[in-house]
């Protein structure tokens, strides 16, 4: 491998772990308070991508403007989810509420099919994102290389409300203890809402960002990311904010090395991803950044 | 809520009912008719060049809605099933075909469902009309199988043909893993581009990607290192245009060809002017009108009939209203509505005159063409550029 | 009110001899299509994939989401070793097959067992490490192995074998709908007896409360282990039978979707209970058929109802398994199973509830 293409790919891999880590963080949060895989998290993604051709190529929004309403709407869809379909199962059985998630990713995905047919539409172009940059004898749209930098500065803007306002402790509160924060006085259904908006608002993000490079929606094209995400968010250490960005970035680099330095290894890229996923499991279950929780009885 | 949603579930019984019996009284017709199964993908993977299938076989009913059988007239009715693109859907929605009692069969695009439809068919006794299927599976070995339009061991030496000739000596292939057209287009591709340029070494790049993936620099940026003259990408319309472009934002220059589904224009709307330049070879051209009166015919009718909804004639719809027309053929010739009589009658066609050429089926069932059109786009339209013909 | 036993088991006896009656019929084409057929069959393998599943899920308490590379395992080891020698050739085209196997023919039932086999071995070495996960990384983890399995067939390095891409097909079908049925039948039996043997109660200790369980003397790992094991055995009889049911097998019908179909079946019927699951796999199978008309433009009169189009069958369906996964949790059955007790019980409590509801207008106008 020369140094052109090994640069190319390491921009490559960073630009899709960052677009990654932004969808890995929903995952995390949600993790960390309701203890629940949402399985619908990657279909939201998905939404978004519909949200954003619907506001610039049907309504002609400005792409400033069109951001905006994306990601208001992606929030109101995430919340109604968390509402409709995971807030009735609060007190139920751990199975319940994650099968219901699997039925929501269900119906968000045949309902797609249903409203949008199931040709793909293509993804609209943002102001200056796609213009081809070149360094040297790199060259990839802009948004490539903006991706990592947007993330990161979301990464701290997230850490900072976690660790430094009043919400932010309660949030941290309620992934602790659930019964002890609610007898504390924490509004538990507020603080879930607000998780979930958080992370539907960056899917929205990370969808744009997603999407910009690779500018074709259809309704299973948030299944593979989703997946993608969530496990990015176990390697990370489920629950823990910075680990899901880590994760990420080692699942968005680790893919595109495979590829790049093994190329008849080609069709073992997402099989690739759960290896790397069991292996993590098996010899660290608690993520590179978790915390050990012992099983109460 | 849970009364809601119990009556929810009432209203969704209640209407799945009132519809049965809507359904059911319209086929209390009293003229004779004849039942013609629509095997296509409506939905899925394949969703959209289903529809376009499906377009100019509902066109080539209106054109025709009527046979005369044995001096009857019978009207003939378009008995529709969306086989989703999925194999284990399809066999349903094969025997959903069965059981409604059609005569024939016409679809499906995608080779992989007609191939588990196909022995079901078998069973039934039921002859079947690909328009698109270009696998050779799909006829082999099935006798009730038939096809339109060409195969792809023909394609791809076509489009290595085409490759060389403007001068290519190496080539990189990418297919989708799981996808068996993709993966035998690409296949023959190989075959014929080294027994052409005599080199084992001309593939310098063979690469294959995942049904939903949508990132592919890594894998484009292998087949850029080996610098290859030309890029064959045989691949469904939803993975093209990525690919695409893609692999022009990383500055892959040489020209990239795909096969027989990149003739969209989805492809265009979606790849945007990265996509000028790229080749593929299908199976017809508005180009030809002038070929034969049919033809002329056909262009002019369609272009009317879609009202502006494409840009240009797929060459699917032109495919779907021949294995329509050939299939109304071999019915009044045979004289019946049973399955085994018109399958003895689509043996014997001969010399019957479509609107993508003549066609004659061989032993397998598959129609004997030896033609395909060339096209690249230009200016933000698929542009004619020539007819191969291989003997 | 109980029944007596005698009368139960005439009772029994008269349904099974209906059904055997009704399949013989179905068989030889008095009632019935071929089409009928088809989703009788499919019920069937559903309803022995679901129980198999449910094993696991319902009754062992472990959320497994492997169902799916099981199935793939069993129905390609009978794919590949029962399509006829001479058409071989045919269906491996571009890489012709291995030479080892390329003239191995075995019978359907050798082939079958063969590969819930090779999947129970697959399912116990990777059961080792997996199942001390919990719940939701056990999910994940399967669901990894699976699409893992999934992976290495589809790809080049084993396509002398599994054909990689292209698939297969020429699989000998069904001769008789009572092959699948029997088989599914037989299945369904043996993991019954499995539950009800003090194996089965220790499961349900297990899914009760794992750590109560392990203090009461129960080997969880091995436990565990078993109960994952004969799942991935019975789920990959079921793939097999899949196999012979579409006389083809392809890499793609083995996708997550298909365990998420499975599952949904089981929450339907209850998890924990194997009558639900076979009279889920029924109503899911039949109901997924019988909602097709959605997918057809429908007219009242000269209107057209402008929400008829494809795919509106798919929404209604995830619509009905939501509403069932948020307002009816237990499913069709809960934990309970079909007994002649339960139906009486439920008509005698109907009577009664509607007795009840008469009477108490006619007290108020008093």
């Amino acid at each position: 491998m020369d140094l052109t293409t090994f640069l190319q790919n390491c921009v490559t891999g960073v630009s899709l772990g960052s677009a990654y880590a932004l969808i890995a963080i929903g995952y995390t949060m949600v993790y960390g308070i309701l203890r629940l895989i949402n399985f619908a998290h990657g279909d939201i993604f998905m939404m978004a991508g519909y949200f954003t051709i619907f506001a610039i190529t049907n309504f002609m929004l400005p792409w400033y403007v069109a951001i905006l309403v994306v990601i208001i709407a992606t929030v109101i869809l995430g919340a109604a989810i968390e509402r409709a379909a995971y807030k009735p199962l609060r007190e139920a059985p751990r199975m319940s509420i994650m099968i219901s998630a699997i039925g929501v990713s269900f119906l968000l995905v045949n309902l797609a099919t249903y409203l949008f047919t199931g040709l793909p539409r293509s993804f609209p172009k943002l102001g200056f994102l796609q213009h081809v940059y070149k360094i040297g004898d790199v060259s990839a749209p802009v948004v490539t290389f903006i991706t990592p930098v947007i993330t990161i500065v979301l990464l701290f803007v997230l850490i900072y409300l976690v660790n430094h306002t009043k919400m932010g402790m309660a949030m941290r509160a309620v992934s602790k203890d659930y019964e002890a924060s609610r007898l504390m006085g924490i509004e538990i259904n507020t603080i879930i809402t607000i998780t979930f908006i958080i992370g539907s608002a960056l899917a929205a993000i990370g969808a744009i960002l997603y999407f910009s490079p690779r500018p074709m929606v259809y309704p299973f094209s948030g299944m593979m990311p989703g997946l993608k995400c969530f496990i990015a968010a176990v390697i990370g250490g489920i629950g823990n904010i910075p680990g899901a960005v880590i994760g990420g970035f080692v699942i968005g680099i680790a893919e595109t090395f495979l590829v790049a330095v093994f190329p008849s290894m080609t069709g073992y890229s997402d099989a690739f991803t759960f290896v790397l996923l069991i292996i993590m499991l098996v010899f660290r279950p608690t993520g590179l950044l978790g915390e050990n929780i012992t099983e109460k009885v | 809520m849970r009364k809601i949603s119990v009556l929810l579930v009432l209203v969704l019984v209640l209407s799945a009912f009132m519809a049965g019996c809507g359904g059911g009284s319209g086929d209390a017709d009293e003229a004779k008719v004849i039942k013609i199964g629509i095997f296509e993908p409506l939905t899925g993977e394949n969703g959209g060049g289903g529809a376009q299938e499906l377009d100019g076989m509902k066109y080539a009913n209106s054109v025709r809605p009527t046979v005369t059988i044995g001096g009857e007239e019978y009207t003939v009715e378009l008995v529709i099933s969306d086989n989703k693109s999925d194999k284990t859907e399809a066999a349903t929605a094969a025997n959903y075909l069965v059981d409604k009692g059609v005569s024939v069969v016409l679809g499906s695009y995608g080779s992989g469902v007609s191939i588990v439809a196909g022995d079901i068919f078998k069973e039934a006794g039921i002859p079947a009309i690909g328009a698109s299927c270009t696998n050779p599976q799909v006829t082999k070995g099935n006798e009730f199988y038939f096809r339109v339009c060409f195969l792809d061991p023909f394609q791809g030496t076509v489009i290595a043909n085409y490759a060389i000739q403007n001068g290519a000596k190496t080539a990189a292939v990418i297919t989708q893993l799981g996808d068996d057209y993709s993966t035998g287009l690409g296949s023959f591709f190989e075959t014929a581009f080294k027994d052409l340029t005599g080199d084992a070494n001309s593939i310098v790049s063979s690469q294959t990607f995942q049904q939903n993936q949508a990132d592919f620099n890594a894998i484009l940026q292998n087949v850029k290192s080996k610098n290859p003259d030309v890029v064959f990408v045989p691949s469904s319309i939803t993975t093209a245009p990525l690919i695409i472009q893609q692999a022009r934002d990383i500055g892959i220059t040489a020209p990239i060809m795909g096969g027989d589904t990149w003739e969209n224009a989805t492809i265009i709307e979606n790849a945007g002017e990265k996509a000028e330049g790229i080749v593929l070879s299908t199976f017809f051209d508005e180009g030809l009108a002038d070929s034969s009166p049919i033809t002329k015919e056909f262009v002019e009718g369609y272009t009317q009939y879609l009202a502006g909804r494409e840009a240009s004639i797929p060459a699917v719809a032109a495919l779907g209203y021949d294995a329509y027309m050939v299939a109304l053929d071999a019915i009044e010739r045979a004289g019946s509505t049973e399955g085994a009589a018109i399958r003895d009658a689509l043996v014997a066609t001969k010399d019957f005159e479509g609107v993508t050429g003549t066609i004659n089926f061989d032993e397998n069932g598959d129609a004997m063409k030896n033609m395909a059109v060339i096209k690249t786009v230009m200016d933000g339209k698929f542009q004619f550029l020539q007819v191969v013909e291989v003997k | 009110m109980v029944l007596k036993k005698s009368t139960k088991a005439i009772l029994t006896t008269v349904l099974v001899v209906a059904a055997l009656v009704l399949l013989y019929m179905l068989d030889n084409g008095v009632i019935g299509s071929s089409y009928t057929v088809r989703i009788v069959r499919l019920s069937f393998i559903y309803a022995l994939i679901g129980v198999s599943m449910n094993l696991v899920n319902g009754f062992t308490g472990l959320f497994s989401l492997g169902q799916a590379g099981f199935m793939a395992i069993g129905a390609y080891t009978v794919g590949v070793l029962t399509i006829p020698v001479d058409l071989r050739p045919n269906v491996y085209y571009l890489k012709p097959m291995a030479e080892g196997l390329a003239n191995v023919e075995v019978p359907f039932g050798v082939a079958l067992l063969l590969g819930g086999i090779f999947a129970a071995v697959f399912a116990a070495l990777i059961g080792a490490p997996v199942l001390r996960l919990k719940s939701d990384y056990l999910a994940i983890a399967t669901l990894g192995f699976s699409e893992i399995i999934r992976a290495i067939i589809a790809n080049d390095q084993l396509a002398p074998i599994t054909n990689g891409s292209l698939g297969i097909k020429s699989v000998p079908g069904f001769t008789s709908i009572f092959v699948p049925v029997a088989i599914s039948v037989a299945g369904i039996a043996i993991m019954a007896l499995l539950i009800k043997s003090s194996y089965g109660r220790a499961f349900k200790a297990i899914r009760e409360d794992e750590i109560a369980a392990e203090a009461m003397g129960i080997n969880l790992f091995k436990h565990k282990e078993l109960s994952f094991t004969v799942s991935a055995f019975f789920a990959a009889i079921g793939g097999g039978l899949l196999a012979a049911h579409l006389t083809a097998v392809d890499s793609n019908q083995f996708k997550i979707m298909v365990t998420f179909e499975i599952l949904l079946i089981i929450v339907l019927g209850g998890m924990g209970s194997i009558t639900g699951t076979c009279i889920a796999a029924f109503a899911i199978t039949a109901g997924k058929e019988w909602l097709r008309f959605f997918d057809a433009p429908f007219f009242i009169g000269a209107w057209q109802v402008p929400l008829f189009r494809p795919g509106l069958r798919m929404v209604i369906f995830s619509l009905l398994l939501m509403a069932i996964v948020l307002f009816y949790r237990r499913g069709l059955m809960g934990t309970k199973e079909f007994s002649w007790d339960g139906i009486f019980n439920f008509f005698h409590r109907l009577q009664d509830e509607i007795r009840r509801r008469l009477k108490k207008p006619a007290r108020e106008v008093q």
